[in-house]
């Protein structure tokens, strides 16, 4: 049972913690830089030792070099007294001079005997010396002093005057441990420090990813009023978060429109489908004759298109929201676009004995989708002639706002568009005009008129997703419906080869496209 | 017409087939793409209804890519239940000649099915002029004559005339003039092409002793010489 027990456990595997990426990422940074710290140290380790050896076997050779010629000057004589002169001078106490003749004999030097090692003149010594009762190492060249016959190999020394110049190099000895230890303890420093580092950066690491990951999570739970939290010095940590939140405010936008849409389809659809259910219900249950019949079957499925529409047209909406449809945005002159929906829905406005007034500039270069605005002129139409009375005037207008220098006007300076439609007819009150794009709403005084209350949403979700705003006031009598849209960088540059003496229009033009189109992009929410 | 009709809900293909038997058309009908691939290959068609969303690996757009890689130009009219205008365009682009979203008015499918039957006949070379009974359309100086008398229309209205005419004996939707004529593809809700038709008949039916432009009880319009 026991063993059971602890078999169901998950095991903590030892190499769990490699799975850390910031782990790795960090120890490898500290691994990588006591690496180059031991390089570095071990070259100037082996630079100022060699540097050193040099200097010193440098000093015997000119030393020896001297007495050489001291002694082809003067022979031994001379040579004696420079002996003795050199090592009155020599304040360190750590030169070795010593000649003896063929014989092996002393003839002057500081060195009582001859080291027995030393039997060649061409190669370097370090032998253990003891002077002045303190143990050292000495550096030790032989030389074979000029004038004497040479009977053996060359570089042997067993006949003839010989000197013997050295160094005490204890002090090289003390210098090197010094800097071996000192270069030791510095490494040992700096991997510390290595390590350290990689630990911080680990834990700022691991800090900023448990947040993301806990905010997410908390979301994916549910949770969707969680935010990551800002510093709020603009670092990348920041920019993250806010790139994060950015997303998660429009996934709760999305969300709520979902809601809200599902509600109203709760709401408001189940009345044409009760209605459709109950025409059909009563028909089969009390129809007498087969007219009787047909006619409440073609009510119904009257009924059930208009189910559909209202479909089509919740689902264009939710489609056109979600930002799906920038992939046909292109430029093109609204003008003609714009005669076209007038031309379709003049001779609707006639028959209502409704004037349509149009003001519209020659040429009007855009960037957009065009049959998105087609739709929302449409409905913009549709909407001013079926609530104007006879008589009335309905006015479209369109026209580049002035652009004044100071005035801010788009995001990024651009010129914006103004497109309107006013009727004349029974307008609406305040409040409803704030309520007026919620899908279904439908204003107390249009109730009687046919629709479903969908048109000004169409028209709302087409302009947001142009990055425009759509304004609604009191035209008196009447309502306006305005949208302001911005134009694109590119558009009016095809605009300022159609026009390349309006100072105003390339006044606009010298924002750059880049930044602009960037703007297009994230300005629409 | 020898119609296929490649559908798979069997409420939507029983209505389909015995709307169109009425009409005088001769069907033949499957409820999967694996037969439907079979049927198109193995025997001609007029025409054939598809359904985009079919069981059996072979959905609607793979068998039309499939028949047009073959050279077969048979006239295919797409069925779905997918509105988007993207859906659409794909269904266009893999060589669908005309699309039709679930649900749908019968007689929106059988002016549609009417219309593609007629193309797929006469669609040879282009025409210069158009008659029907004494109504003359001259598609070059884009003039309108009805019994020798010249008839001023507006661009757009000249333009409905000369898509009812190209369709003459056949029912024309409001949808189809829509798509048609203003190249719109969604609904403008009010009547606009039962205003825009009555104004077309002021000019050409009005002044004459016959109506040329009949209206068709809850389908659309015909232009037809009595």
């Amino acid at each position: 049972m026991a063993e059971g027990f602890t078999q169901v456990q998950p095991r903590r595997s030892p190499w769990r913690a490699w799975r850390s990426a910031s782990l790795r990422f960090s120890l490898a940074y500290g691994m990588l830089f006591a690496l180059s710290s031991v390089l570095f140290m071990s070259f100037m380790w082996w630079g100022t030792i060699g540097f050193l050896e040099r200097q010193v076997e440098t000093a015997i050779n000119a030393d020896a070099r001297a007495l050489a010629e001291r002694w082809v000057m003067g022979g031994l004589p001379t040579l004696a007294l420079t002996i003795e002169d050199r090592l009155e001078q020599n304040l360190d106490d750590d030169a070795i001079y010593m000649v003896i003749d063929p014989q092996g004999n002393y003839l002057t030097g500081n060195v009582s005997a001859w080291p027995g090692r030393v039997q060649y003149t061409d190669r370097w010594y370090t032998l253990p010396d003891t002077r002045a009762g303190l143990r050292g190492m000495a550096e030790l060249h032989a030389y074979r002093l000029p004038g004497t016959a040479q009977t053996h190999t060359a570089g042997q020394l067993d006949s003839g005057y010989r000197l013997l110049v050295g160094r005490d190099v204890r002090s090289r000895g003390v210098l090197r441990h010094l800097l071996t230890d000192s270069l030791l303890w510095a490494w040992v420093m700096v991997s510390l420090l290595a390590v350290s580092g990689a630990v911080l950066v680990h834990g700022i690491f691991r800090r900023m990813v448990k947040t993301v990951a806990r905010t997410t999570s908390a979301i994916a739970h549910g949770d969707l009023s969680r935010r990551m939290p800002l510093v709020g010095n603009g670092d990348e940590m920041d920019q993250v978060a806010e790139a994060i939140n950015e997303m998660l405010d429009r996934i709760v936008r999305l969300m709520d429109g979902v809601r809200q849409v599902s509600n109203s389809i709760a709401h408001d659809l189940r009345t044409p489908i009760a209605r459709a259910r109950t025409q059909l219900e009563d028909a089969a249950l009390h129809a007498t004759t087969p007219d009787e019949l047909r006619g409440a079957i073609e009510r119904a499925v009257g009924n059930l298109d208009n189910v559909t529409a209202v479909f089509e047209a919740l689902l264009r909406i939710a489609q056109i929201e979600a930002g799906a449809r920038r992939s046909a945005f292109m430029t093109f002159d609204l003008v003609p676009v714009l005669l076209d929906v007038a031309d379709l829905y003049e001779a609707v406005a006639e028959e209502h004995e409704i004037a349509l007034a149009l003001d519209l500039p020659a040429h009007l270069s855009f960037y957009g989708d065009r049959s998105l605005v087609q739709q929302a002129v449409a409905n913009m139409l549709d909407n001013a002639i079926k609530f104007s009375p006879p008589g009335g005037t309905v006015f479209l207008r369109a026209q580049i706002r002035e652009i004044s220098p100071g005035r801010i006007t788009g995001p990024t300076g651009e010129g914006m568009l103004d497109l309107s439609v006013s009727d004349e007819g029974i307008g609406m009150t305040e409040a409803d005009m704030a309520r007026a794009t919620e899908r279904f709403f439908r204003a107390e005084k249009a109730r009687n008129t046919p629709g479903a209350g969908l048109g000004l949403s169409m028209v709302r979700a087409i302009v947001q997703l142009h990055g425009g705003r759509m304004h609604l006031s009191a035209h008196n009598p009447g309502l306006t419906v305005s949208l302001a849209l911005p134009i694109a960088a590119c558009a009016l540059t095809s605009r300022e080869e159609d026009f390349p003496s309006d100072a105003h229009i390339s006044g606009m033009t010298q924002t750059s496209p880049f930044p602009h189109q960037h703007d297009m992009n994230s300005s629409v929410k | 017409m020898h119609i296929l009709v490649v559908e798979d809900d069997p409420t939507v293909r029983n209505f389909v087939a015995k709307g169109l038997k009425e009409a005088g058309h001769l069907v033949e009908l499957t409820d999967n793409g694996k037969d439907g691939l079979f049927m198109a290959v193995s025997e001609k068609f007029d025409l054939i209804i598809l359904d985009r969303m079919l069981p059996g690996g072979i959905d609607g757009v793979r068998l039309l890519e499939t028949i047009r890689a073959q050279n077969n130009a048979t006239p295919v009219l797409l069925l779905s239940a997918l509105a988007d205008v993207d859906d659409r365009v794909q269904g266009l682009k893999a060589g669908g000649d005309d699309y039709v979203t679930k649900p749908f008015a019968f007689s929106e499918l059988l002016a549609r099915v009417e219309a593609l039957g007629r193309r797929g006949r006469t669609e040879t070379a282009p025409q210069t002029k158009l008659e029907l009974a004494d109504l003359e359309i001259d598609l070059l100086s884009r003039t309108v004559r009805r019994a020798g008398r010249k008839i001023d229309l507006q661009p757009r209205e000249f333009r409905l005339l000369e898509y009812l005419t190209r369709h003459a004996g056949q029912v024309v939707t409001r949808t189809m003039l829509l798509e048609g004529v203003w190249d719109y593809h969604f609904d403008p809700q009010t009547n606009v092409i039962d205003v825009h038709v009555s104004r077309l008949r002021q000019k050409v039916d009005k002044p004459f002793d016959t109506p040329l432009i009949h209206t068709i009880r809850n389908a659309g319009y015909m232009l037809r010489a009595e």
